[in-house]
């Protein structure tokens, strides 16, 4: 596997190998902690983050690596005009793997097709986040105990939100799995992913409150209205307060649903969840670390033991 | 009826739909090439009612992809010694490279200099294309 730019890079049998990777490095991380000494990782992030750049930073230190990069643009060569394709030929010189985050949509591919050593899209605009889909699918795994017969609630930026495409894309491949899509009229999920449902004979209801639509989800998954994808600053403040998960609405869903977040969170989620048993959004950012790792070491070929 | 005897090496481009042929003049850059080219506009077609025709006095290199993409039912015909040598059908092709400028206004092509715009065609029954980068459809 050389890149991963769109979770369906990887095949149902390709993303088994990586969690069962994440879930062998879970139980016994002294093993691993040596196998990529001696490794260059590459964090190229042209917007800010600090989960994924941190998390990836971390999972390839806790595998005896070492780190290389830039955490904004302007403190690139982005910022004397550079583009991305000569930014990552010119960063592949350096690193033994590249992984990248940048506002545009596309920016992955462009870069990937420039590109002869492993590549990692950490986010490409509104597009896709195929390692915070991993992140999810070892979650949702490790606590469920499976992937399939699930009822999956997405709420929120369901327009802009690149975890949420990323997700139900690999979420489709596997059997069973019904979708509850709950966001305001002008944050629906976009049309060629509803398309692509019907294609699949994938069940999904359109919904535009909370209330009444979690009552029989096994997974809420919540997203932030974000800011940084609006043009405009009225449209933001006006469709941010729009799904909010408070304890009332809680009450009614079932004492197994689990309730994941991709962080960072604004308001939708309110503090007073997080002491709820099914408030799962914490432990979701432990297994990105895992999962991260995993990734690591099945790209740079150094899985096996 | 019109007339291709004068042509005694080259192209016609035939079944044009009555008034593309100018956007295909340049979509094609004939505006660049030396040899003489005529455009018929309107031209009475049993099959069309009416149609445009153009004809090209020399046998250039055309990027049918781009033809196919504009109308898949245009017909290229291939003229020597003033005879119709070839008719060449033409399909919506598979990917078209610099033809179309993707419109999504966050695509990673409307700032990134030197990329080659590319659509696949992803739905050949609706004609529906995508930009390979950000998905953004578009339909031919």
């Amino acid at each position: 596997m050389k890149y991963l730019i769109d979770p369906m890079d990887l095949t149902t049998q390709e993303v088994r190998g990586i969690l069962q990777l994440a879930h062998e490095i879970m139980e016994d991380p002294k093993k691993y902690a040596h196998k990529c000494e001696g490794k260059k990782l590459a964090t190229l992030f042209f917007e800010p983050s600090t989960r994924t750049r941190l998390s990836f930073e971390a999972a390839m230190l806790e595998l005896g690596g070492s780190v290389i990069g830039f955490s904004s643009a302007d403190s690139s060569s982005a910022a004397k005009g550079e583009n991305v394709a000569d930014t990552v030929r010119v960063v592949q010189c350096y690193a033994d793997i590249i992984v990248m985050r940048h506002p545009k949509e596309g920016s992955a591919k462009a870069a990937a097709m420039n590109l002869e050593i492993p590549f990692i899209n950490a986010g490409d605009g509104g597009h896709q986040h195929p390692t915070q889909t991993l992140t999810d699918l070892l979650s949702i795994e490790s606590i469920k105990g499976r992937l399939d017969h699930l009822s999956i609630g997405l709420c929120g930026d369901l327009m802009f939100g690149r975890t949420v495409h990323s997700l139900i894309r690999a979420m489709m491949r596997y059997q069973d799995i019904k979708f509850t899509l709950i966001s305001p009229e002008e944050l629906h999920l976009p049309n060629y992913l509803l398309k692509e449902m019907k294609q699949n004979g994938v069940p999904y209801v359109e919904t535009r409150q909370l209330e009444g639509a979690i009552d029989n989800l096994d997974i809420l998954y919540m997203t932030r209205v974000q800011k940084e994808r609006f043009f405009n600053e009225a449209d933001y403040l006006r469709l941010r307060d729009s799904c909010i998960l408070d304890s009332k609405k809680l009450s009614s869903a079932r004492p197994d649903m689990i309730i994941l977040h991709p962080l960072p969170r604004v308001n939708e989620i309110p503090n007073e969840i997080d002491k709820d048993p099914r408030a799962c959004y914490f432990k979701q950012v432990l297994y990105g670390k895992y999962v991260r790792m995993a990734l690591i070491l099945t790209m740079l070929g150094e899985s096996e033991c | 009826m019109l007339n291709i005897d004068s042509l005694e090496k080259g192209l016609v481009i035939d079944h044009i739909k009555a008034g593309k042929s100018m956007s295909i003049y340049q979509f094609l850059n004939l505006d660049k090439l030396d040899c003489s080219v005529a455009i018929i506009k309107n031209a009475k077609s049993k099959k069309m009612g009416k149609k445009d025709i153009i004809k090209i006095d020399d046998k250039v290199d055309l990027n049918l992809d781009v033809l196919g993409f504009i109308d898949p039912d245009i017909t290229v015909n291939i003229i020597e010694n003033g005879k119709i040598v070839e008719k060449k059908r033409l399909n919506l092709p598979l990917k078209i490279y610099d033809v179309l400028k993707c419109k999504n206004p966050r695509c990673i092509t409307s700032v990134e200099y030197g990329l080659p715009h590319i659509f696949e065609l992803v739905d050949p029954k609706l004609g529906i294309y995508r930009c390979i980068y950000c998905e953004q459809e578009y339909k031919a």
